[in-house]
């Protein structure tokens, strides 16, 4: 009698609900693996965040003590004030070079493919063998300053590597040679896509190229610029490989990055409680970057949708 | 083109942007170089030259002399144990990244904007946020330092990437095909290998070489959750670096670098052009 009824309705009934069982699977199982892992780990790390975790997670209060303790170590201290420092100069050099890159590419020379594909391979390669490569580069008693002075010029120095003040421009020297194809590639869709009637306009009034450029080119560029600065600063908050095949975080701690900071309060010292606070922190900062930026995509697409 | 005679801007673009790309390319060329050198012949002058004998052994000892952790095999171990991880990875998230994507573009049902929503912000959610919950459910699995966590790890975290590179590319489908193709009594399996398969060799390369090269190239939790004979091949050439320390082998050093980046810069030479489109879309969400 039920199934009668059920029938009746038109509603799905068991039969249908089990022929229905595989497509409801496949369309759930992934999804909710994803965004059930997703979910919950990053509630479960939050909640050890609190608790005075060690070795293992245990239950337990402590408020904000995981995050005070951790905010005043001398280890996230010089881990953030590097982030702050790598981050700005990684993003602005990787941004000035991306878009030179791409404007010299945007003048319809010859080899452009292999040129585009040379000033991309790095992306392809992982960071810890171009962290390595660059660490034997930069090692003074291995790489540019030995082959300096081995060529007779015997005062000449570039030891970086292991100036605790000038050993985090290491890292933003690999992560600059690392991503600016990717500012380059984005920025090149984008001067691509000029309007081409603009650009016949202003031919018209006479502009010159560096005019053209920056009067009539570089304006419509802003969107993607924003783009590449969020994602090149996503990038720099969680920068982890390349930091510990170039620098390992040496000399000393002088190259420290957050990343750093949280696997070595999780797993070298078993202090999850903090490593998860770490874990946190960083988080927030991403969020400090990457909330405003949702805001101003969200303005953006409503003043799109209204015009 | 043809019709511009010469002009010294364009002389100067020219030098300007071969200047930066011999720049980009010295890495890689110092590391070929001194993967042909002998280790004494980098030790008494440096990292930067051109080899005076051509030490081709090098590659041999890369591949399976020198030794890791008192496991003297080369880095062929590390190699396989990075393909056992990539390949099923891959293969398994771009898949039910294809399934997932084809879903939330093509079906609608409760929850739809949602839950895609919450997988994309995958995209940005930190690894660290993730390390210690998967440290305690691999351990609680028995699957901690096996490759299978690792496949599991990279199957499931890569389909924030793959649903929303297939969902992108499957809106643009129009919706009229799957209204008669269900008319016509086909089902949700039947539409996706009939009409969306058909249509996704595009977009599935673009995924396949996007998740490979991140597979290939992830060092983080093959350091995390691996020790030994069970790390990939990131995880092991840094144990390499630090075991030969006291000793360096730059050399071979240097080859085993070459081997391990190999994979995947052949992918790239092979599919760039899915590559850039893989970080182009993956940017521009």
């Amino acid at each position: 009698m039920t199934n009668a009824v059920v029938t009746n309705t038109g509603r799905p009934g068991p039969p249908e609900m089990v022929r229905r069982l595989p497509e409801v699977l496949a369309i759930w199982v992934p999804l909710l693996l994803s965004a059930a892992h997703l979910v919950s780990f990053s509630l479960w790390t939050i909640w050890v965040s609190f608790t005075p975790s060690t070795l293992i997670p245990v239950a337990g209060w402590v408020g904000l003590r995981n995050y005070t303790a951790v905010l005043a170590s001398r280890n996230w201290q010089i881990a953030f004030d590097n982030l702050l420092l790598f981050g700005s100069a990684f993003v602005l050099l990787s941004l000035v070079t991306g878009l030179f890159l791409a404007i010299l590419l945007d003048q319809r020379i010859r080899g452009e493919n292999v040129l585009r594909s040379i000033f991309l391979y790095p992306l392809a390669v992982s960071f810890v063998v171009t962290g390595t490569v660059w660490s034997w580069l930069l090692n003074p008693g291995l790489g540019i300053e030995k082959l300096v002075h081995d060529l007779g010029w015997t005062s000449f120095k570039f030891d970086w590597l292991i100036d605790r003040d000038m050993a985090i421009w290491t890292i933003v020297v690999a992560a600059i040679w690392q991503s600016s194809g990717f500012a380059m590639a984005l920025f090149l869709a984008g001067l691509r896509s000029v309007d081409s009637d603009l650009i016949k306009a202003a031919q018209i009034d006479g502009a010159g190229p560096v005019r053209m450029y920056r009067r009539v080119i570089l304006p419509t560029l802003w969107p993607i610029t924003v783009t590449v600065i969020v994602i090149q600063l996503q990038f720099a908050i969680s920068t982890f490989d390349l930091v510990r095949a170039l620098t390992n975080g040496g000399p000393g701690i002088a190259t420290q990055l957050p990343a750093l900071v949280v696997y070595d309060l999780m797993f070298q010292r078993n202090l999850l409680g903090r490593g998860a606070a770490a874990a946190v922190l960083m988080l927030l900062i991403l969020l400090a970057v990457l909330l405003p930026y949702a805001a101003w995509r969200y303005l953006q697409r409503r003043r799109a949708a209204h015009a | 083109m043809r019709d511009r005679t010469f002009a010294p801007g364009r002389a100067l673009v020219y030098l300007v942007v071969s200047l930066v790309a011999a720049a980009w390319l010295v890495p890689l060329i110092v590391v070929v170089l001194n993967s042909l050198r002998s280790n004494e012949e980098i030790a008494q002058t440096s990292m930067i030259g051109w080899p005076q004998h051509w030490a081709f052994g090098n590659y041999l000892a890369a591949w399976s002399d020198f030794c890791v952790a008192q496991t003297c095999a080369g880095i062929r171990p590390y190699m396989l144990n990075s393909a056992l991880v990539t390949i099923p990875a891959t293969i398994f998230s771009t898949l039910l990244g294809a399934v997932a994507g084809y879903a939330v573009s093509l079906w609608r049902f409760r929850g739809d904007s949602w839950i895609y929503g919450i997988v994309t912000l995958g995209i940005f959610l930190p690894q660290q946020m993730r390390l210690l919950p998967w440290t305690i459910v691999l351990r609680d699995t028995g699957l901690m330092n096996t490759l299978t966590g690792l496949v599991v790890i990279h199957t499931i975290q890569g389909l924030s990437f793959t649903t929303l590179f297939c969902r992108n590319y499957y809106v643009a489908v129009p919706q009229e095909l799957i209204r008669a193709a269900r008319i016509d009594g086909a089902g949700f399996f039947r539409i996706f290998w009939r009409i969306i398969l058909p249509l996704s060799p595009p977009i599935l390369v673009v995924t396949v070489i996007w998740q490979f090269t991140h597979i290939w190239n992830e060092f983080l939790y093959g350091v995390t959750f691996t020790t030994g004979q069970q790390q990939p091949v990131t995880a092991a050439l840094i144990a390499l670096s630090a075991a030969v320390a006291d000793i360096p082998q730059h050399g071979v050093q240097s080859a085993a670098v070459l081997i391990a980046a190999l994979p995947t810069l052949l992918v790239y030479l092979l599919g760039g052009k899915y590559f850039v489109r893989g970080l182009t879309a993956g940017a521009v969400k």
